[in-house]
């Protein structure tokens, strides 16, 4: 697979934040999801869970609770406000004073005409969802502690509401409360701490369901109010309580980081009526579980570990598949490193800063494996706080290293870097053209001299760079009119060609010479996850969230030869296997037949002039590989060059001198900088 | 009357009570377990056991009561037969002959004149795979009956009987096997099947170990070897199916059983706790701690006021209400070695062995049961893999059983040897042992053999120990000391010959002389002088076992070495007087006799030859024993004499010899006079099983019976009484024209229901009813001999109820003289039926 120096970086401290909330909508299949730090990531669950949409989070807002109404997805925060995010332009299209004060949970009623919001002055409030925004039409009758939960029955005529010490059932017509289930409090020493009902459920059989501060989920009769079963599930709080659309199923999520699974089952096999039975656990996470969500298939949590875990069921999903698999997704599905290939440089992106560094040097030379002395160590040379209370959104670095860029969702900012020995000044260049607002992707020409920015509808602002000013050059433009956001961007290295791809799929090639649009690639049922064109062939290789990897030739606008052999033969399976997202593609210019591509646990050089591997073959077989002799090694060699040396890749990205950076960053690191979980007895402890 | 080659290996005493899971009768009043060859009916009350269910020709795999007569019960065996029986009184009511060996077997309310048995594949007999079978009860009232109707059920299944549970009502059967779960439903003929992964990626080990279902909902629960216990619910469906997992146990559940009423789940496991799980409540349990061993089998009684739990150390703990250990019915305790030989307490006469780890258990053989445990180590033993802990190896009592002395050892890794020899006095008073000496560090390495002094007549006793050091040792009671604390045990002397390491030693019968072998040779001492008198030495090959001869052939000393020789050295003359070649793998002596048992082992069997050091010809020999090697054996002797004139049958007159097995099997010589003794007393045994049997009625009973022979002195040859049933059978058997009138019988009948008034004080005086009976005996005594004619079974049924329990009034009694006079006699023992 070739040799290469490597840059291993570990200096890129990404930490992700926690997740707070999560929603699913089950007609788009999408999840939305809100971390701690008011970020909001949409996942595609039919598109082998790819992060499609990432709206950077704002100082200040922290997303309490999440809901989707159609295709609308609005949130509430302890700041008070009701929030209606534009899933085109990913921002905020509006947010609403509720004036209730901090709000803990938002839940839209079955029909979708209404909210409910739970405000601490211990209001229920309901807003009308107009067509454009929503309108306050009343509150329930005010309670004196601070609403916790809501649940909506699937009429629309009844509101649950947890609350310290009870849950209330509101009459969604007259705003009466009609009921009033006092909930037991811990035993011993909580015995006089309030209990927090974190979370309610109320279903069609006008069953309730809540989860509480003392372990316990309960099964109340909501008609008349009395409690049916209790199930102690834990010494420390129930967070969460998720129900499947059909009610047969549902999960509670406690502080050990437990997902208690209870089952609406009938006691013997001939009889009718049903029963909650508690059955599985699971336990994927090491904090609290914060938010979960019951697919048909599938449970999903996420909490103060910041991992999104999917746990399918086996009894739901055919056994032994892709998605029968448990996924872990620890890390986004994009890139947060941009390298400056010809200056070393490497630029690291986090929500509210930018760091800048230089790579290390070193002129030792070693057997593979070695690792080589340092001769200069990696340095930061900036770190760049941003400015406003917006997060950063994306942000580049030219190849040369003289400029960089970053976005938020109010505004763009570039700068100018110029090194000279060891100090490095950085200007901001000041004046830059008004149709530059706010970019989704950020990219530079490959030879420094454009910025390109994506706008709204998948447009793209060309800007012309030289020395410390900058000029507006054109807006690209589509033909089709999408107004899906871009999330991928690259330009080739001879200047003449730039690849958009958006997350409605469409891939769109521009001819930077012309300005004008070159081609539209055939649509691909599942989201592009990585895109680059070939600097010598101008191939346009695309990888997409189902693993298939496609070409296609810009020349004569077509799939390629090699493309349509992999696709006829197909991928091996292992490769299919896989969970993680290719997020980046780079070629080696040394040998033009080579394709290095990496995801979070592997990277890959793929050799087309290599055989593909047939299905049987072992995909995995570098180190076999290793031990053959030198005649057998041919015969066994095929396209797929895999290393997994490196693990938990944010980065891998070939250099100017051919040397390899990548840059990773350890689970472990993330979780050491976690705050202690709940204590726990251990056996034998 | 007995002939040679009538002695015959036999399993008597110290079988396994833990093999399978016990039963307990439905009005919790007896529980039912196999025991070797036999089922045991024990009173749950008492703990006394009441009948031996024998008639098994093998091991017993099981017991079950009968689904449709709850005082009957079925038992299998691995000699292919089911056999059915009354228990109550103990007898054989059919026999089922299947033709395989049955592993174990089920059966179910709802399958009625069906049974279930675990056998070997029927069609492939080389492989280990067992299937479940239904067996189709045979209609006829035969007692030896061939089951023919068997239809295979399951194809694989365990041979762990707890690895098979039939549901509520029978609707299904649940079988697990290694890391597969099959339900069968009977209705559908569909079965399902579950698999785990054999481990996940924590570690896990999912395989399951048992099954139980739970009695009234679909839900089955498994047990597993890493501890986890799971709940199966929806296995009705191929992939909806669900579980709860619940996880207390840190090793593998032995046994799991649910309440009848489906409330509680009990489950079992090596930590010896009895965990209660509430059902739908799973996070709620109550457990009984400190139950001494790892339970095995949990079982509960029908109306589930009583659990039962089989542990390791085969003993039966009988429990009330998950809070109370009401019984505790001991076994031998048999571990999986034997450190301390085998050796018999001259006192009490019960077989001493090692028994609870650090305990020494007194066994009572004639009795089958547990006399004592006592507790040489003291202390506290923690049950936990790869822990080392304080054992006992060495045990010996001196010739009256007034001294006790045992070596307690530990090694643990990298650490030096710990040992401890410990001397127990015999306290009168107390009836136990206490501890008179503690030597620590007696020997600087393992001790290979100690033994005291057996002369009779010695006025102080004396304990000699060898040990791997080189050194012997003999320690002898001291003077008494200053202080108050009475005498105690000191180092006498210490011998050693050329740096040899000293292997067996062994006191002659009269305490003269000590033998000590060091490798090939051995070397003989005077106590009194500790001078060494001679050495004796017959190369190649190191003395394995010393012995010397007892009373009329104490002039030789017999030794085995590990090159196959049995040689006999005349002390007298100080040569070898005769030597043989075998590969004797124990020697020893009977203490009662010139006799000497040589246990040699042969291409995986072992064979005995019992010789006199006198005579060239062995005395009996028996070829194959058993098979595998035997290590350990003792002669116990009899509490009486046996008479047998047989010539080979002899040498069992005085003491019977006993040996364990390798697999721990404890097995004995029996002659045919004595079996057939055991069949009379068995026969005659009679116990009036309405009442249950508590040691004060039997106390009672016996003072009774003392008290009434004194009484018919003039018939000290009293046989038993026969039994009620009888009469009916009789009265049934007659043909109708030789009876009296039905109106005549029936008013009488009727007449002895009644009570009055005036009869109740009259029973109150029982002396007057006795000197009725001893007139009435006075008239019959002579024919009594003969139970079987019929003439004279009257008067002793009619004592039985008067004696034993006072229920005829004087009234009656006259009326029944009447009556007998007339010759039907046996009518009269229709009253107490």
């Amino acid at each position: 697979m070739g040799e290469f120096t490597v840059h291993r970086v570990r200096f890129f401290d990404y930490m992700p934040s926690a997740i707070r909330a999560m929603a699913f909508n089950r007609h788009t299949e999408r999840l939305a999801l809100a971390r701690a730090d008011g970020a909001l990531e949409l996942f595609n669950f039919s598109d082998s869970y790819f992060q499609e949409k990432v709206i950077p989070g704002r100082d200040g807002r922290a997303v309490e609770a999440l809901c989707w109404v159609g295709r609308r997805l609005f949130s509430a925060g302890l700041n008070g406000e009701i929030t209606e995010y534009d899933l085109e332009n990913l921002r905020p299209r509006y947010t609403m004073e509720a004036y209730g004060g901090p709000i803990w949970t938002i839940s839209s009623n079955p029909q979708g005409t209404h909210l409910a919001i739970g405000c601490e002055d211990g209001t229920v409030k309901i807003f009308e969802i107009l067509e454009e925004t929503i309108q306050f039409q009343r509150n329930l009758n005010r309670q004196k502690n601070r609403i916790i939960s809501l649940s909506w029955h699937p009429s629309g005529a009844l509101i649950a509401a947890g609350m310290m010490d009870m849950i209330r059932i509101f009459n969604a017509e007259s705003g009466h409360a009609t009921h009033r289930l006092l909930v037991e409090r811990g035993v011993g020493a909580s015995k006089s701490r309030e209990v927090v009902v974190w979370s309610v459920a109320f279903l069609s059989d006008h069953t309730i369901v809540s989860g509480d501060s003392a372990g316990k989920v309960q099964v109340w009769d909501g008609r008349t109010g009395t409690l049916i079963r209790t199930h102690l599930v834990t010494k420390w709080d129930v967070l969460a309580l998720s129900v499947t659309h059909d009610e047969s199923s549902l999960v509670a999520g406690t502080s050990e980081g437990t997902v208690v699974q209870f089952q609406f089952l009938s006691s013997t096999v001939d009889r009718t009526d049903k029963d909650w039975v508690r059955t599985r656990t699971f336990k994927n996470h090491t904090h609290d579980v914060r938010a979960l969500v019951h697919t048909d298939t599938a449970v999903v949590s996420g909490g103060m570990d910041t991992q999104l875990v999917v746990r399918p069921l086996l009894d739901k999903v055919e056994k032994n598949t892709q998605e029968s698999a448990l996924r872990k997704i620890a890390f986004p599905h994009r890139s947060l490193v941009s390298c400056g290939k010809k200056a070393g440089m490497l630029l690291f992106q986090f929500p509210d800063h930018l760091e800048l560094w230089r790579l290390g040097e070193s002129d030792g030379h070693g057997k593979p494996g070695d690792s080589v002395p340092v001769k200069r160590k990696p340095e930061k040379l900036v770190q760049l706080k941003r400015k406003g209370d917006d997060h950063i959104c994306c942000s580049a670095l030219s190849p040369c290293g003289g400029w960089l860029a970053y976005s938020t969702v109010s505004s763009v900012r570039l700068y100018r870097l110029q090194y000279n020995n060891n100090n490095v000044s950085i200007t901001k260049v000041t004046k830059l053209p008004k149709v530059l607002t706010s970019a989704h992707q950020l990219c530079f020409a490959p030879d420094s001299s454009k910025l390109f920015a994506s706008s709204s509808q998948s447009s793209v602002v060309v800007v012309a760079l030289c020395q410390s000013e900058c000029k507006y050059l054109h807006t690209l433009k589509t033909k089709s009119g999408t107004r899906q956001p871009i999330h991928l961007m690259s330009a080739s290295d001879d200047g003449k060609w730039l690849a958009t791809a958006s997350t409605d799929c469409r891939i769109h090639v521009y001819n930077l010479h012309k300005l004008k649009l070159h081609c539209t690639v055939p649509v691909y049922s599942s989201c592009p996850t990585a895109i680059a064109i070939h600097p010598t062939t101008s191939n346009l290789v695309m990888v997409h969230a189902d693993q298939q990897i496609l070409e296609y030739s810009l020349a004569q606008k077509e799939y390629t030869e090699w493309s349509r052999k992999l696709q006829k033969q197909g991928l091996h399976p292992l490769w299919l296997d896989r969970d993680t997202p290719i997020i980046h593609v780079t070629f080696n210019p040394k040998n033009p037949a080579h394709i290095i591509l990496h995801d979070t646990y592997m990277f890959c050089v793929i050799d087309q002039s290599l055989p593909l591997p047939d299905q049987k073959a072992l995909l995995y077989n570098q180190m076999t590989l290793r031990s053959l002799p030198e005649l057998e090694r041919v015969r066994h060699s095929h396209a797929f060059k895999i290393c997994k040396t490196f693990q938990h890749l944010l980065c891998v990205s070939l250099l100017e001198d051919h040397s390899l950076v990548v840059v990773e960053r350890p689970l472990l690191d993330i979780a050491s900088q976690l705050p202690a979980p709940v204590r726990q007895k251990k056996f034998a402890t | 009357m007995v002939e040679h080659g009538d002695i015959r290996v036999v399993h008597r005493g110290g079988s396994k009570i833990n093999f399978r899971v016990p039963v307990i009768t439905n009005d919790s009043r007896f529980l039912l377990c196999a025991s070797g060859e036999c089922v045991k009916v024990f009173s749950t009350s008492t703990e006394e056991c009441i009948h031996d269910l024998q008639g098994h020709t093998d091991l017993v795999t099981g017991v079950v009561l009968n689904p449709s007569n709850h005082l009957q019960v079925y038992s299998c065996s691995e000699d292919g037969t089911i056999r059915l029986w009354d228990f109550t009184d103990g007898i054989l009511i059919k026999t089922l002959v299947i033709g395989y060996p049955i592993y174990s077997f089920y059966a179910s309310a709802n399958h009625g004149g069906v049974l279930f048995i675990v056998s070997p594949m029927i069609n492939d007999r080389r492989s280990e795979a067992c299937q479940l079978a239904a067996v189709h009860l045979p209609p006829s009232g035969d007692q030896l009956v061939e089951a023919r109707e068997i239809s295979s059920v399951l194809s694989d299944v365990s041979s762990n009987p707890a690895a098979v549970a039939f549901s509520r009502g029978g609707e299904y059967i649940a079988s697990a096997k290694d890391l597969q779960l099959e339900v069968y439903f009977f209705k559908k003929e569909k079965s399902y099947r579950f698999s785990l992964k054999e481990h996940n990626n924590k570690g896990a080990r999912n395989k399951f170990t048992c099954v139980s279902c739970h009695p009234t909902d679909d839900c089955i629960a498994t047990g597993h070897e890493d501890g986890k216990i799971r709940l199966w619910r929806n296995f009705n469906h191929k992939r909806e199916y669900t579980y709860s997992t619940l996880h207390w146990h840190h090793s593998a559940v032995s046994s799991l059983c649910f309440t009848p009423e489906g409330t509680n789940l009990l489950s079992g496991g090596v930590e010896s706790v009895l965990v209660q799980w509430r059902y739908e409540q799973e996070s709620q349990q109550d457990f009984l701690p400190r139950l001494g061993a790892a339970i095995t089998h949990i079982a509960v009684s029908p109306d589930g006021a009583l659990f039962c739990t089989s542990h390791a150390d085969n003993k039966i703990t009988i429990i009330q209400s998950c809070v109370k250990v009401s019984a505790v019915l001991q076994g031998l305790v048999k571990g999986e070695s034997v450190r301390t030989d085998l050796m018999v307490d001259p006192r009490s006469k019960a077989l001493v062995l090692n028994g609870k780890p650090g305990h020494l258990q007194f066994y009572s053989l004639q009795r089958d049961k547990q006399l004592y445990n006592l507790d040489i180590v003291q202390q506290e033993y923690i049950h936990q893999s790869g822990l080392e802990q304080f054992e006992v190896v060495k045990a010996a009592f001196d010739a009256r059983g007034n001294w006790l002395a045992t070596v307690e050892e530990r090694k643990q890794k990298d650490l030096e040897l710990e040992l401890n020899l410990k001397l127990w006095a015999y306290d009168e008073q107390t009836q136990s042992f206490v501890l008179n000496t503690t030597v620590s560090a007696p020997h600087e390495a393992r001790i290979t053999a100690m033994c005291f002094c057996h002369a009779a007549d010695s006025q102080t006793t004396m304990l000699a120990s060898a040990s791997k050091d080189g050194h012997f040792k003999a320690w002898q009671l001291g003077e008494p000391a200053h202080t108050e604390e009475g005498p105690s045990w000191s180092c006498d002397f210490v011998g050693a010959y050329h740096g040899l390491v000293p292997e067996c030693c062994c006191f002659s019968a009269d305490g003269s002389l000590l033998a000590i072998s060091f490798q090939e040779v051995v070397t003989v001492w005077s106590p009194a002088s500790w001078e060494l008198l001679t050495t004796l030495s017959q190369p190649p090959g190191a003395i394995r076992d010393l012995c010397f001869g007892q009373l009329s052939c104490s002039k030789y000393l017999l030794g085995t070495t590990a090159k196959n020789l049995l040689c006999c050295w005349n002390l007298l003359t100080c040569s070898l007087e005769w030597s043989t070649a075998m590969d004797v793998g124990l020697l020893l002596a009977d203490p009662l006799s010139e006799n000497m048992a040589a246990f040699c082992c042969q291409a995986g069997c072992t064979d005995l030859f019992v010789f006199k050091p006198s005579e060239p010809r062995p005395l009996f020999s028996h070829k194959a024993v058993c098979s595998g090697k035997v290590t350990h054996a003792v002669f116990a002797p009899r509490e009486e004499m046996l008479e047998s004139c047989g010539e080979s049958s002899q040498w069992l007159n005085r003491s019977q010899l006993y040996f364990l097995t390798q697999y721990m099997d404890l097995l004995t010589f029996s002659t045919k006079a004595e079996e057939d003794r055991l069949m009379a007393s068995s026969k005659q045994l009679v116990i009036d099983d309405s009442v249950a049997v508590t040691p004060f009625y039997l106390l009672l009973g016996k003072h009774r019976q003392e008290k009434q022979e004194t009484l018919t002195s003039l018939c000290p040859e009293r046989t038993q009484l026969p039994q009620g049933s009888v009469a009916i059978k009789e009265l049934l058997h007659t043909p109708a024209h030789v009876l009296p009138s039905t109106s005549y019988l029936c008013s009488m009948f009727v007449r002895s229901l009644l009570i009055s008034i005036k009869d109740t004080r009259e029973e109150d005086d029982p002396n007057e009813e006795e000197m009725e009976s001893e007139k009435e005996e006075e008239g019959d005594s002579e024919g009594e001999m003969e139970p079987s004619a019929s003439g004279q079974r009257s008067s002793s049924s009619g004592q039985t109820q008067e004696s034993g329990a006072p229920a005829l009034t004087k009234a009656q009694g006259r009326e029944l003289r009447r009556v007998k006079k007339l010759d039907h006699s046996w009518l009269s023992s229709l009253l107490d039926s």
